[in-house]
């Protein structure tokens, strides 16, 4: 069944936003397309006009660093974020959480940006990139602004981002600094079937003299938008970086944080247990780091 | 339409197609390369899997414009010049190609993984093939095949073929040759339905009920058939025959007239010039439904309150009650020192074969088909046939059905699907018309594996000796009754397990519901009365106290035996082989005479699990059970047999050429065999309860003999000699240092009238009756396994960490796929 009528890969952002400007609402960015175009087929719409794709950009498909930020290009892909070296120790739980998205053929043209875009409640590349406080670059109504992750999401599958109008370009975040800082990513899938994250889960820890100076956590999905357990990371902060404050953590976690039954992932029960297990895996997993 | 350029296979191309093209379509309507398949189009499945400068992508939901200007490899671009790449050779050295229809993308995937990693461990291949399925093969072929693939590339040795053991003094049978087609399936020639096209063709879709159980008040074509490009648009009004088909019960409407009786039942169907305009079509179908009570469960379907949903059913709901009764069971339970009892429930479980029903109905008259014809990959063409035929109101023999190849079927291609739609339509239309089901259509459409709801109630001594079973299943059969009393009898009869039972009471209730129809699917009923057998005999022996394995030893059926249905089982009785296998097995695995079955390590909890089962092979129960293969010489020596018998990638073809090249003493390469085409090939009977090996291969091995006896008859007179001293040797026929070619004898046979083709019809041996307490069944195959799981006990999560398994009869072909995939 056709999904749409006309395929643009255009060669620059300019071009990109000059082309969703001609066709005036009838054009939807696309990236990948692994949610879009699947999920194009499974509401049998009439086909959209044009499809504007964004991952020709030599801008968006690039892995950079600055010396303060490492910045990544919304169409680059999951297998890219996976193998560069850039990434492993800077963001390792972004390198994780990539690296279990779909299988191969999905991660070789699945985006980071796609799945931020999408406003998925737990991408599981968002969770990391909440995790890793990034912020985002967007063209929103014509202008460029950068801004956290977590304020491009709504609700359940809604984005700040207009996709017959708007573009996300980039992320960026600050990488961590090595022997101090740590993150990790974990989570827990249905071992076949759906493939929904039953929970996912990453942290980024900062160490100092052996106890936590800071620690931001991610676990999605517990609400409609990504969001940071910050009771959590307040309890964390200024204890020592030991499996005891951990298992407390994850008790406060479990204790504080109320994930719904859901029919594709799994009962609110089962899931409220599970936060305390994966917030401990995760946690230790970013400490055994430093 | 704008140009798209870009490399193939090392080819550039240029071609005007419309943007809207996935890179799945691209290549196999405009490219013409219909070697890769589409089996999910939500990428899923992997099987359509295409390199894109060298990177394995879901061609089903990558734009073609996307690809502009790079290079593609598809499964036709393996090869080169002639020559197979390693990795197709390798799927054919190890029996990784059934079916054939995921084996482009395996190939696919795998090719990329080698190129990065030419020595990729078995972990690595799991996560390259994470999302490449596969539905026959279980996998460890496939592993082995990509192993020795990168052991060729990296200059080494392959992994050495675990050829069967070969049986003396067969010559052919028992050893290693390749599958029929295999070449054809490797290299992307291979053709199933959907790969055919025909010139005018035309596309069809079929408008299904969108609620379990309705009225139709009204339909309303006016608009759809408005539509420009569509061809035809058709309603129950329009069935010139019967408008029901079934195999056992003639009870499913071909297109729904007053009630629809399940979310997917069929009410119109639409031919367009295009695929896009006959969904559009769809859309403009106005159905006015008046909805009524659903029945959405066996047990309530069973009570007065339910809704009748065959008024002519005369037992109502209850499609049959089947009986078991054996012994004295009250007795039984006296005796019996434990007594467990529980209930199970088991799913609806989807055979998720990876090709999506498809057929083709060309009219009579177009091109060379003289008849109105069908290309459909069926399980069983001549049954087709006979539906067909009676839906279009003509004889039998004014259809023909041609059988492609198959893309999976697992008991789930036996009933109709859009066979009957496309003889209307091309009908009607006086045009090819095809109908390719998309996945949701398949899922939704298609009898699936029943569910079931199981009471069961086991004894057993002190000394671990079973007493009786009493047992009682709810089969939930759906909307139609499919094969459901064939299944459903099958559950029943095998309720005691391949155990001694004195004294049983089975009961099982076969009940027509809202859901979605239940019908065959391997293992046919007794899949799910094994799970609750097993449970039982694991409670009973924890209860008693006794190891699990020899508990199932202590009550194995063996020769002598009767079991409870009233056969005497008098030879061939393998069970007690099969547990003491895989008794060793495990030894082996422990390295000592003893078993652990369960430990813990850490937050992680292990056990093995054993579990035997026992499976009819044939028809049984006293229905007639043949199968027919004819047989022909050619004066170039080759020999071609024909029957009517389905390779759905269990390997048939296989095994008819292998009988054949026995019997005649030619070589194996020298046999071709034609399967399916009801005018050409005879009836093989239906490709279930895994009989065809049995029947249609004993019908092939008596026709090549017959056709042995003629050419030894007519070679005597050739050469002047006593037809008893003639000896046969690699496609020679010969005596006393004379010898003459079976090419030869052909000639001489043609030359003076004789006809160099034979063909047997054989004859199951007679079973009996449920209920008559003679022999329902001529064999059995008995099995055991055993499986090691990994339980996480933070999250719950399981792992399934080996699998030991062990049947009895000699294997015929060297695939071991069909074994390892039983397994699941």
């Amino acid at each position: 069944m056709k999904l749409w009528n006309h395929y643009h890969t255009p060669a620059s952002t300019a071009e990109a936003l000059q082309l969703l400007r001609d066709y005036a609402g009838q054009a939807r960015v696309i990236a990948g397309g692994t949610d879009l175009l699947v999920e194009m087929r499974a509401a049998g719409h009439a086909p959209q006009e044009a499809l504007i794709d964004i991952t020709g950009i030599p801008e968006l498909t690039r892995i950079e660093a600055t010396p303060e930020y490492i910045l990544i290009g919304a169409g680059v892909t999951h297998t890219q974020l996976v193998k560069s070296p850039l990434l492993a120790g800077a963001a390792t739980c972004l390198v994780e959480s990539c690296g279990v998205v779909g299988g191969p053929q999905v991660r070789n043209v699945a985006t980071l940006g796609g799945n931020v875009a999408h406003a998925l409640p737990a991408g599981d590349g968002t969770t990391s990139l909440v995790a890793l406080a990034a912020e985002a670059e967007i063209v929103k109504d014509g202008a460029r602004a950068w801004l956290p992750v977590e304020k491009l999401f709504l609700g359940a599958g809604r984005s700040l981002l207009n996709p017959a109008q708007d573009l996300l370009l980039r992320f960026r975040f600050a990488p961590v600094a090595a022997g101090r800082e740590a993150t990790a990513f974990s989570r827990i899938m249905r071992p076949q079937g759906v493939a929904l994250p039953i929970m996912g889960c990453a942290v980024w820890v900062q160490v100092t003299a052996g106890h936590f100076s800071a620690a931001r956590i991610s676990i999605a999905p517990i609400g409609p938008t990504p969001a940071r357990a910050t009771d959590v990371e307040a309890a964390l902060s200024g204890q020592p970086a030991t499996a005891t404050t951990i298992e407390q953590a994850a008790a406060l976690a479990q204790a504080t944080l109320h994930p719904r039954t859901s029919k594709y992932r799994a009962t609110a029960d089962y899931r409220q247990e599970m936060i305390g297990v994966l917030l401990r895996r995760t946690l230790t997993a970013a400490i055994e780091r430093i | 339409m704008s140009s798209l350029e870009l490399t193939i296979n090392g080819k550039r191309y240029a071609l005007d197609v419309p943007e809207s093209r996935t890179l799945a379509h691209f290549l196999r309507h405009d490219a013409g390369l219909t070697g890769t398949k589409i089996g999910c189009e939500e990428a899923e499945c992997g099987i359509c899997t295409v390199l894109v400068d060298g990177t394995p992508v879901d061609s089903c939901i990558y734009p073609a414009f996307k690809a502009r200007g790079r290079s593609i490899t598809t499964v036709e671009g393996l090869a080169q010049d002639g020559h197979l790449h390693p990795i197709q050779r390798q799927f054919v050295r190890h029996g990784a190609v059934q079916c054939g229809f995921c084996t482009p993308g395996l190939m696919m995937t795998a090719t990329a993984l080698l190129e990065e990693n030419p020595d990729p461990s078995d972990a690595d291949i799991k996560e390259a093939l994470k999302d490449t399925f596969c539905r026959c093969t279980g996998y460890t072929s496939v592993l082995h095949a990509i192993q020795s693939a990168g052991r060729e590339l990296r200059g080494l040795e392959p992994l050495p073929v675990n050829d069967p053991e070969v049986v003396e003094p067969l010559k052919v049978i028992s050893r290693s040759v390749p599958p029929q087609e295999v070449y054809a399936k490797v290299t992307g020639a291979a053709r199933y339905t959907d790969d055919y096209h025909f010139p005018g063709m035309l596309y069809a879709r079929t408008l299904r009920s969108p609620h379990a159980h309705a009225r139709i008040i009204r339909i309303d074509t006016a608009a759809a058939r408005a539509l420009p490009g569509v061809q035809a648009v058709l309603t129950h009004e329009d069935v010139p025959g019967e408008n029901l088909h079934g195999l056992v019960y003639r009870d499913w409407p071909v297109l729904c007239h007053d009630v629809v009786r399940y979310a997917g039942d069929a009410v119109a169907i639409v031919a367009a010039d295009s695929e896009d305009t006959a969904a559009a079509a769809l859309h403009l179908i106005q159905v006015e439904y008046e909805l009524l009570p659903v029945v959405a469960d066996p047990k309530f379907a069973h009570t007065p309150q339910a809704p009748v949903l065959h008024p002519n059913h005369p037992t109502g709901n209850l499609l049959k009650h089947i009986k078991v009764r054996h012994g004295d069971v009250e007795r039984g339970f006296a005796e019996a020192d434990v007594i467990v009892e529980r209930e199970y429930t088991t799913p609806t479980t989807e055979h998720a074969f990876l090709e999506p029903e498809c057929a083709i109905g060309i009219p009579a008259g177009y091109a060379e088909h003289e008849k109105l014809t069908v290309y459909v990959g069926s399980q069983i063409p001549y049954q087709d046939r006979n539906q067909i035929a009676r839906s279009m109101n003509l004889p039998e023999e004014a259809v023909r059905v041609i059988g492609t190849l198959i893309g999976g079927g697992f008991g789930g291609k036996e009933d109709i699907a859009g066979q009957i739609h496309v003889a209307l339509l091309a009908t009607v239309t006086g045009r090819p018309v095809k109908m390719l089901y998309t996945r949701q259509e398949s899922l939704i459409f298609h009898p699936k594996r029943h569910a079931t709801i199981i009471r069961i109630k086991t004894g057993a001594t002190r000394e671990g000796k079973l007493t009786a079973v009493e047992a009682e299943l709810y089969g939930d059969g759906g909307a139609y009754a499919s094969l459901s009393d064939k299944v459903m009898t099958r559950a029943t009869t095998h309720a005691t397990g391949p155990y001694e039972v004195p004294h049983a009471r089975i009961d099982c209730y076969a009940m027509y519901t809202n859901n979605v129809p239940s019908g065959a699917f391997r293992g046919f009923g007794v899949t799910q009365s094994a799970f609750a057998v097993e449970q039982n005999m694991d409670l009973l022996a924890q209860a008693l106290n006794l190891d699990p394995l020899e508990f199932r030893l202590l009550n194995a059926q063996k020769v002598g035996v009767t079991t409870a249905t009233g056969q005497l089982l008098r030879e061939s009785v393998g069970l007690i082989e099969t547990l003491e296998d895989v008794r060793q097995d495990l030894h082996a695995h422990f390295q000592q005479p003893q078993i652990t079955w369960g430990w813990r390590e850490g937050t992680k909890a292990y056990g093995w699990g054993i579990a035997c089962a026992y499976k009819n092979t044939g028809l049984g129960g006293g229905a007639p059970d043949r199968s027919e293969a004819e047989i022909e010489a050619f004066e170039d020596g080759s020999i071609e047999v024909r029957t009517a018998a389905a390779d759905m990638g269990q390997g048939i073809a296989h095994v008819v050429a292998q009988c054949a090249a026995e019997e005649l003493h030619v070589a194996y390469d020298k046999v071709r065999v034609l399967l399916c085409d009801t005018d050409l090939t005879p009836n093989g009977g239906p490709t279930t309860a895994s009989r065809q090996t049995f029947m249609t291969g004993n019908a092939a091995r008596r026709a090549a003999i017959a056709l042995r006896e003629a050419l030894t008859q007519s070679a005597a007179e050739m050469m002047d000699v006593p037809p008893q001293q003639i000896r046969y040797e690699e496609g020679l026929l010969r005596y006393n240092g004379h010898s003459v070619e079976v090419g030869k004898v052909v000639g001489w046979m043609k030359a003076n009238g004789l006809a160099p083709r034979t063909r047997h019809e054989y004859h199951a041996p007679a079973t009996q009756p449920l209920g008559s307490g003679g022999d329902m069944h001529f064999a059995f195959s008995y099995a055991t396994q055993a499986a090691l799981v990994e339980v996480d006990t933070e999250t719950g999560e399981t792992k399934v960490l080996k699998i030991l398994s062990h049947r009895r009869g000699p294997a015929l072909v060297t695939a071991a796929g069909p074994l390892q995939d039983a397994r699941h």
